[in-house]
C-alpha cells in the first residue's frame, strides 16, 4: 500500500491547504512542503533499499500494489516501481519542494487553490510514474493536465489565457489519440486471447500484424512526442513557460516534459518494437533537428523565461535522440539528461523568477550589469547557465556526452550535426548569462540580493548538479535494470557495422 | 609521497569554492593569503612530488592515482585518475610555479580592485582546472580540465564585465575556442567507438596495435583532436579571440593567455603524439599551420601599438613554433620551447603589467623614455625580450627555440623551406621585440609615472627573469654544453628524432645563422624604430593590415556572425507556429461566418430547412 498512499498524500494534502488557506497561508504553504516532503522521504527509503539489494536476481518490479478497480473491462489499480520509475520519483518530489519554495513570496492571490493545483499536479505525475495499467495511466495522464490549466491560466502571466488554452488543446488532443490506441490495443488483446485487460505486461503480449502495430505505435508516439515536445510539436511549450508562474514552469519543464519521454522509454520501446526499430532515424532526426532548432531560436529570444524555455526544446531533443538510438549507452544517458536538465532548467525558471520578482519585467534589454547589484544571484545565474551550455563537471554534460556517444554508433552523420547543438548551446548560455548579468547598468537597478530561502533552493539544485556531473553512478545503476530491457529493443539493425 | 598527488587539484579549488562563496566577508589579507597561499601550497606539493619521481622512479616512469569511477555505463567507464609521467610531471611544475609566481604578484597588483576575491576565486579555479587537464589518465578528463579553463578564461577576460567591450571578448574567447572543443567532443566519439576506451595511454597502445599508418581512421580521429587544439591554442584559423582577451587583467594575460592555458593545445598533441604519427599527414598539417601562423603572427605583431597586443600575437606567433616542432615530430623540443616560453612570456606580460599600472597606458606610441624611473620592468622587458627573440647562449629562449630550428632542418620530416620560415620567424620575432622596447622605453618621456613596486611584484618579476635566463640550460645542443637533460627525461614518453638531414648545415652553423637573425632585428628596429626615428605609426595598407590581424575578424563577421545573427533574428518568432495559429484564426473565421446565419428570421430558418431535406433527399437517391 506504500505505492497508493505516495499518490493519496499529495492528494490529501492538496485538499487540506486549500481548506487551511483560508485561515493562515504561511500554514497552507506549510503543509504544501511537508506532504511533498513526506513523499521525498518515502521514496528516498525506497532508494536506499533499492541500492541495498543484491542485484543477482533482479525482479521485475522492486515494489507492486495491484487490485481489481473494474474488473468487466479488466481494469486494476497496478502500481509499480523500479528503478526507472524511482530516479523520476525522486527528481518530481525534489523539484515539487523547490517549486513551492521559490512561490512563496510570488504567489500572494488563492494561496489556498494555487497549492491544491500544484500538489495534484504532483499526485498525477506521480501515477504516471507508477502506472502499470494503461487505463489507470490515462487517467493520471488526464490528471496532470487539468490543474496545471489552471495554474497557468490563473496565476500565470500577460498572455496566460492564451498560453493555457494553447497547452490544454495541444495535450488534450494528443491525449485522445493515445486513449484510442490504448482502447485498441485492449480490444485486439481481448479478440485474441479472449482476456479483456489494460495491464501493460499483459499486453505486452499482444499479437499485432505489422501494420496495427504501426498506427498504435503512433497514437502512443504523438501524444509522447507532443509532451517531450519535438519538434515540430513543441509549440505550445514556449508559451505555456512564459507565461505560467516560477512554480508552474518549473513543474512544467523540470516534470510534464519528463513524463514524454518516460512513456517513449516504458510504453512505446516494449509495446512496439518493430515500429520503433523501423521509426528509429526518423525519430533520431526528428531530435536533431529539435536540438538546433531549440538552441537557434533560443538565441534569438529578446524575453528570459522564453529563452530558457527554447533551451528545453534542445535539451529534450538530446533526450529523444538517446532514447532511439538503440544501445544502453545512449538510453542511460537520455535518463540522465532528463533528470540533470530537470533540475538546471528548473533552476533557471526560477532565477527568471526571481528577476521578474524584483524587476517586474522577462524582457533582456531591460536587464544589464545586474552584478553589481546582486552578486549572489548573478553567480548562481552563471553556474547555471554553465549546466545549461555542457560544462563537464555538471550534470547536463554527463547526460549529453552520454547520449552523443552512443548516438555515434547508431549513426555518425546525425551525431555530428547534434554535436553543434553543443556550439550554438554556448550561444545561448552566453546571452542568458551575459546581459542580464554583465556589461554596464543601465537602468540603475538596485536589488536585493537572494534571501536565505532563495539561497537555499538554488544552493541545493547546485549540489545536485555538481553531484550528477562528477558521480552519476547511483542514478546509472538505480535505472539500469529498466533500460536493459528497452535497450535491446532497438538491437543492432539499426546500428552500422563497426568495422575496426 | 606521490599519494599527494590529488591535493595539487583538491587545494586550489577549495580554496577557490572558500573564495566564491564567502570571499566577500574575507579581508584582503585573508583573502590574498588563501588565493596566493593554495597556488603555492600546491606548488610545494608538486615540488614534493617531482623530488620524490626523480629520486625513485615508479614501475614504467609512470605513476596512475586513481580517485573513483566517474560513470560507467555500457562499456564505457571513464575514472577520475591522474597520471604522472615526465610529461605530465614537467606541466605541472611548470603550471604551478609559474602559476604561484602569478599569483604572488597578483596579490599586489589587484589590490585596489573591488573584485579582489571573485579576481582569487576565478584564478584559482583555473590552477586547478589546468593541473586537471594536465593530470587527466583519459581523454574526457582532459576534456572536463579543457572547458574548465575555457571558463575561467571566460571569466577572466569578461571580469571588468561593465565594460561592454570586455564581455564581448569573453564570448568571443569563450564560442570560438568552443569550436575547437565541438570538434574534439567528436573526436572522442570517434576514439571510444573504435577503441572502446579513453585512457590515454590505452588509446595510443590500440591505436598502434589496430590502426595502419595513414588510415582513414587515424586520419579522422588526429583531425578531430587537432581541431580542439588549434582552437585552444589560437592557432589558424582559430586564432582571432587571444588578442581580444587582453581586455582581461594583466595576470590573467600572464597565466592563462600565454603561459599555461593557450599551450594546452601542444600539450594534446605531445599527450597523444601516436596518433599524429599514425596520421601522416594531419602531423604535416600541424607542421604548416604552426609555420604559417606563426609567420601571420609575427607580421601583425609588428604592427600593434597596444604592447599586450604585441604580447599576445607574440604569444600566437611562439606556440606556431611549437606547433611546428610538433609537426616535424619534435616533441620534447615542443614541450621545451612551451617551459621556456611561460618564463619569459610570464615575465614579459607582468612587467607589461607594471607599466601599464604606472603609467595608465597602453598605446607603445605615447610611451617612450620610461627607462630610468621604471628600472626593474626595463631590466624584465630586456631580459624577458632577449628569451624571446633568442639572445645567444645566455637566454633560455634561444636554446628551445634554435632546437627546433635544428629539427626543422635536420629531423626526418624537416626540410629547407621549415628552416628558412623558421629563420624568418626568428628576425621577425627579434624586430618586434626590439620595437616595443625601443617605443616604450627609449625617446623622450611623454607621460608621468606614478606607482612603485612593493615586494611581492619585485620577488615575481626577478625570479621570472632568472629563468627565463638559465630555464634553457636543462637541454643544451651538442656544441654548447651538450646535456640534454630534459629531452632524455621525456624520452621515455616521447621518442627523440633521428637526424638525417645532417649535410653541410651542422648545427653550429644553425645556432650562427639564428644568432644573426637575432642581431638583424635588433638593428632593424633600431633603424625604424629607434630614438632618433619619428615616432608616428606608419599608415601604409599593409601595416593596416597586419594591424587588424590580417582581416580574420572582418572576414568571420561577414562570413558566420552576421548571417547567423540574421538567422536568429528572423526565427525568433518561431515559424512553425504560424500554421497553428493560422488553425485557431480559421477556426474563429468559421465560427462567426456560422454566427451570421444566427439572425432570429423564422422565414430564413425555414427556407434552410427546406434546402438541407432537398440536398438530403438528392444526395440519397443520387447515391443509390
Amino acid at each position: 500500500m506504500i505505492l497508493p498512499s505516495l499518490i493519496l498524500i499529495l492528494i490529501v494534502g492538496g485538499i487540506a491547504s486549500w481548506i487551511v488557506a483560508r485561515r493562515s497561508e504561511v500554514v497552507a504553504r506549510l503543509i504544501a512542503v511537508a506532504s511533498v516532503l513526506a513523499d521525498l522521504f518515502v521514496c528516498f527509503g525506497i532508494w536506499v533499499a533499492y541500492l541495498g539489494q543484491s542485484h543477482s536476481t533482479p525482479e521485475r518490479w522492486f515494489v507492486e500494489c495491484d487490485f481489481a478497480w473494474i474488473p468487466q473491462f479488466g481494469i486494476r489499480i497496478h502500481l509499480a516501481i523500479d528503478g526507472l520509475s524511482l530516479a523520476l520519483l525522486l527528481l518530481t518530489y525534489f523539484l515539487g519542494i523547490m517549486a513551492v519554495l521559490s512561490s512563496w513570496t510570488e504567489i500572494r492571490e488563492r494561496v489556498g487553490f494555487f497549492h491544491f493545483n500544484l500538489l495534484w499536479v504532483l499526485a498525477g505525475i506521480t501515477g504516471v510514474f507508477l502506472a502499470v495499467d494503461l487505463f489507470v495511466f490515462y487517467l493520471f495522464w488526464e490528471l496532470m493536465l487539468v490543474p496545471m490549466y489552471f495554474l497557468i491560466g490563473i496565476w500565470g502571466h500577460e498572455r496566460r489565457i492564451y498560453a493555457a488554452t494553447k497547452f490544454f488543446l495541444f495535450t488534450q488532443l494528443s491525449g485522445l489519440l493515445i486513449l484510442v490506441a490504448i482502447i485498441t490495443l485492449a480490444v485486439l488483446h481481448h479478440q485474441s486471447t479472449g482476456v479483456f485487460t489494460f495491464d501493460f505486461e499483459q499486453l505486452l503480449h499482444t499479437a499485432l500484424s505489422p501494420r496495427a502495430a504501426r498506427l498504435l505505435m503512433l497514437g502512443f508516439l504523438v501524444a509522447f512526442l507532443v509532451k517531450l515536445p519535438a519538434f515540430p510539436f513543441h509549440t505550445w511549450l514556449p508559451d505555456a513557460h512564459t507565461e505560467a508562474p516560477t512554480a508552474g514552469s518549473v513543474i512544467l519543464a523540470g516534470l510534464l516534459l519528463k513524463t514524454g519521454a518516460y512513456g517513449l522509454i516504458r510504453f512505446v520501446l516494449p509495446l512496439f518494437p518493430g515500429p520503433s526499430r523501423e521509426l528509429a532515424p526518423i525519430l533520431m532526426t526528428i531530435g536533431v533537428i529539435g536540438i538546433l532548432y531549440g538552441a537557434v531560436l533560443a538565441v534569438g529570444q529578446t524575453d528570459l523565461k522564453r529563452l530558457v524555455a527554447y533551451t528545453s526544446v534542445s535539451h529534450m531533443g538530446f533526450v529523444l535522440l538517446g532514447v532511439f538510438a538503440g544501445n544502453e549507452i545512449a538510453l542511460e544517458g537520455a535518463v540522465v539528461q532528463m533528470i540533470s536538465h530537470g533540475i538546471s532548467t528548473g533552476a533557471l525558471f526560477i532565477l527568471a523568477g526571481l528577476l521578474q520578482e524584483r524587476m517586474h519585467t522577462r524582457e533582456i534589454s531591460a536587464m544589464g550589469g545586474l552584478w553589481e547589484t546582486m552578486p549572489a544571484l548573478s553567480g548562481a545565474g552563471l553556474v547555471f547557465a554553465m549546466a545549461s551550455l555542457g560544462l563537464p563537471g555538471l550534470g547536463d554534460f554527463v547526460g549529453e556526452f552520454l547520449v552523443l556517444l552512443g548516438a555515434y554508433r547508431a549513426n555518425v552523420p546525425l551525431t555530428v550535426v547534434a554535436t553543434l547543438g553543443l556550439l550554438v548551446a554556448t550561444l545561448y548560455g552566453l546571452r542568458f548569462a551575459q546581459s542580464a548579468f554583465q556589461g554596464p547598468n543601465p537602468h540603475h537597478w538596485k536589488l536585493p540580493d537572494m534571501r536565505l530561502r532563495e539561497w537555499a533552493v538554488l544552493g541545493l539544485m547546485m549540489m545536485c548538479l555538481v553531484w550528477i556531473g562528477l558521480y552519476p553512478q547511483p542514478v546509472l545503476n538505480g535505472v539500469r535494470p529498466s533500460l536493459a530491457a528497452a535497450a535491446k529493443c532497438i538491437p543492432a539493425g539499426n546500428c552500422q557495422e563497426i568495422k575496426r | 609521497m606521490l599519494q599527494l598527488l590529488w591535493l595539487v587539484v583538491a587545494i586550489p579549488f577549495a580554496s577557490a569554492v572558500l573564495l566564491a562563496l564567502c570571499g566577500s566577508s574575507l579581508s584582503r589579507r585573508a583573502v590574498a593569503l588563501l588565493g596566493a597561499g593554495s597556488v603555492g601550497l600546491a606548488a610545494l606539493a608538486s615540488l614534493i612530488i617531482s623530488a620524490t619521481f626523480l629520486a625513485s622512479a615508479p614501475p614504467g616512469n609512470e605513476y596512475v592515482q586513481h580517485l573513483w569511477t566517474w560513470m560507467s555505463s555500457g562499456g564505457f567507464r571513464p575514472e577520475i585518475a591522474f597520471y604522472l609521467d615526465p610529461v605530465s610531471l614537467l606541466m605541472l611544475l611548470v603550471v604551478t610555479f609559474v602559476g604561484f609566481l602569478i599569483h604572488l604578484y597578483s596579490v599586489e597588483y589587484m589590490r585596489d580592485d573591488e573584485g579582489y576575491a571573485r579576481f582569487f576565486a576565478y584564478m584559482n579555479l583555473f590552477v586547478a582546472s589546468m593541473i586537471t587537464l594536465v593530470l587527466a589518465n583519459n581523454l574526457l578528463l582532459l576534456y572536463l580540465g579543457w572547458e574548465g579553463v575555457g571558463l575561467c578564461s571566460f571569466l577572466l577576460i569578461g571580469f571588468w564585465y561593465r565594460e561592454p567591450q570586455n564581455v564581448r571578448a569573453a564570448s568571443k574567447a569563450f564560442i570560438v575556442t568552443r569550436f575547437g572543443d565541438t570538434a574534439f567532443a567528436v573526436g572522442l566519439f570517434l576514439l571510444f567507438t573504435r577503441l572502446d576506451t579513453l585512457d590515454i595511454q590505452e588509446v595510443m597502445h590500440r591505436a598502434s596495435a589496430r590502426w595502419t599508418p595513414g588510415s582513414g581512421v587515424a586520419i579522422a580521429a588526429a583531425a578531430l583532436l587537432l581541431g580542439g587544439a588549434v582552437g585552444k591554442s589560437a592557432q589558424l584559423p582559430l586564432q582571432t579571440w587571444l588578442p581580444d582577451a587582453m581586455a582581461g587583467p594583466t595576470p590573467t594575460s600572464a597565466l592563462i593567455h600565454a603561459a599555461t592555458m593557450v599551450t594546452a593545445g601542444v600539450y594534446l598533441i605531445a599527450r597523444t603524439h601516436v596518433l599524429f604519427a599514425l596520421a601522416p599527414s594531419v602531423q604535416f598539417l600541424v607542421a604548416i599551420i604552426g609555420a604559417a601562423t606563426m609567420l601571420m603572427a609575427a607580421f601583425s605583431a609588428i604592427a600593434q601599438r597596444d604592447m599586450k597586443r604585441v604580447l599576445a600575437y607574440s604569444t600566437i606567433s611562439q606556440i606556431g613554433y611549437m606547433f611546428l616542432a610538433l609537426g616535424l615530430g619534435a616533441w620534447s623540443a615542443a614541450m621545451f620551447h612551451l617551459m621556456t616560453h611561460a618564463f619569459f612570456k610570464a615575465l614579459l606580460f607582468l612587467a607589461a603589467g607594471v607599466v601599464i599600472h604606472a603609467v595608465h597606458e597602453q598605446d607603445l606610441y605615447r610611451m617612450g623614455g620610461l627607462r630610468s624611473e621604471l628600472r626593474l620592468a626595463f631590466w624584465s622587458f630586456v631580459i624577458g625580450g632577449s628569451a624571446l627573440a633568442g639572445l645567444p647562449l645566455i637566454t633560455a629562449g634561444f636554446f628551445s627555440k634554435d632546437l627546433i630550428l635544428w629539427q626543422s632542418w635536420a629531423g626526418p620530416n624537416g626540410n629547407a623551406w621549415f628552416w628558412i620560415v623558421g629563420m624568418t620567424g626568428a628576425l621577425l620575432t627579434s624586430l618586434y621585440t626590439f620595437r616595443m622596447i625601443l617605443l616604450a622605453f627609449y625617446g623622450r618621456q611623454q607621460l608621468h609615472v606614478k606607482a612603485k613596486n612593493g615586494l611581492a611584484v619585485r620577488v615575481s618579476l626577478i625570479v621570472l627573469c632568472f629563468l627565463s635566463l638559465v630555464g634553457g640550460y636543462v637541454d643544451t645542443p651538442p656544441h654548447f654544453g651538450g646535456v640534454p637533460a630534459l629531452s632524455n627525461f621525456l624520452n621515455s614518453v616521447l621518442p627523440p628524432l633521428k637526424e638525417v638531414h645532417v649535410g653541410p648545415i651542422t648545427e653550429t652553423v644553425t645556432a650562427l645563422s639564428a644568432s644573426t637573425m637575432f642581431a638583424l632585428g635588433l638593428g632593424l628596429a633600431y633603424l625604424i624604430f629607434g630614438p632618433k626615428r619619428s615616432r608616428l605609426p606608419a599608415h601604409n595598407l599593409l601595416e593596416q593590415l597586419w594591424l587588424a590581424g590580417w582581416g580574420f575578424d572582418w572576414f568571420y563577421d561577414k562570413l558566420l556572425v552576421r548571417p547567423f545573427q540574421w538567422l536568429t533574428r528572423k526565427s525568433a518568432s518561431d515559424l512553425v507556429d504560424a500554421p497553428i495559429n493560422g488553425l485557431a484564426q480559421v477556426t474563429v473565421l468559421g465560427y462567426r461566418a456560422l454566427r451570421l446565419t444566427q439572425t432570429g428570421r423564422v422565414r430564413w430558418y425555414a427556407a434552410g430547412l427546406a434546402m438541407g431535406t432537398v440536398a438530403t433527399v438528392a444526395i440519397a437517391l443520387l447515391v443509390r
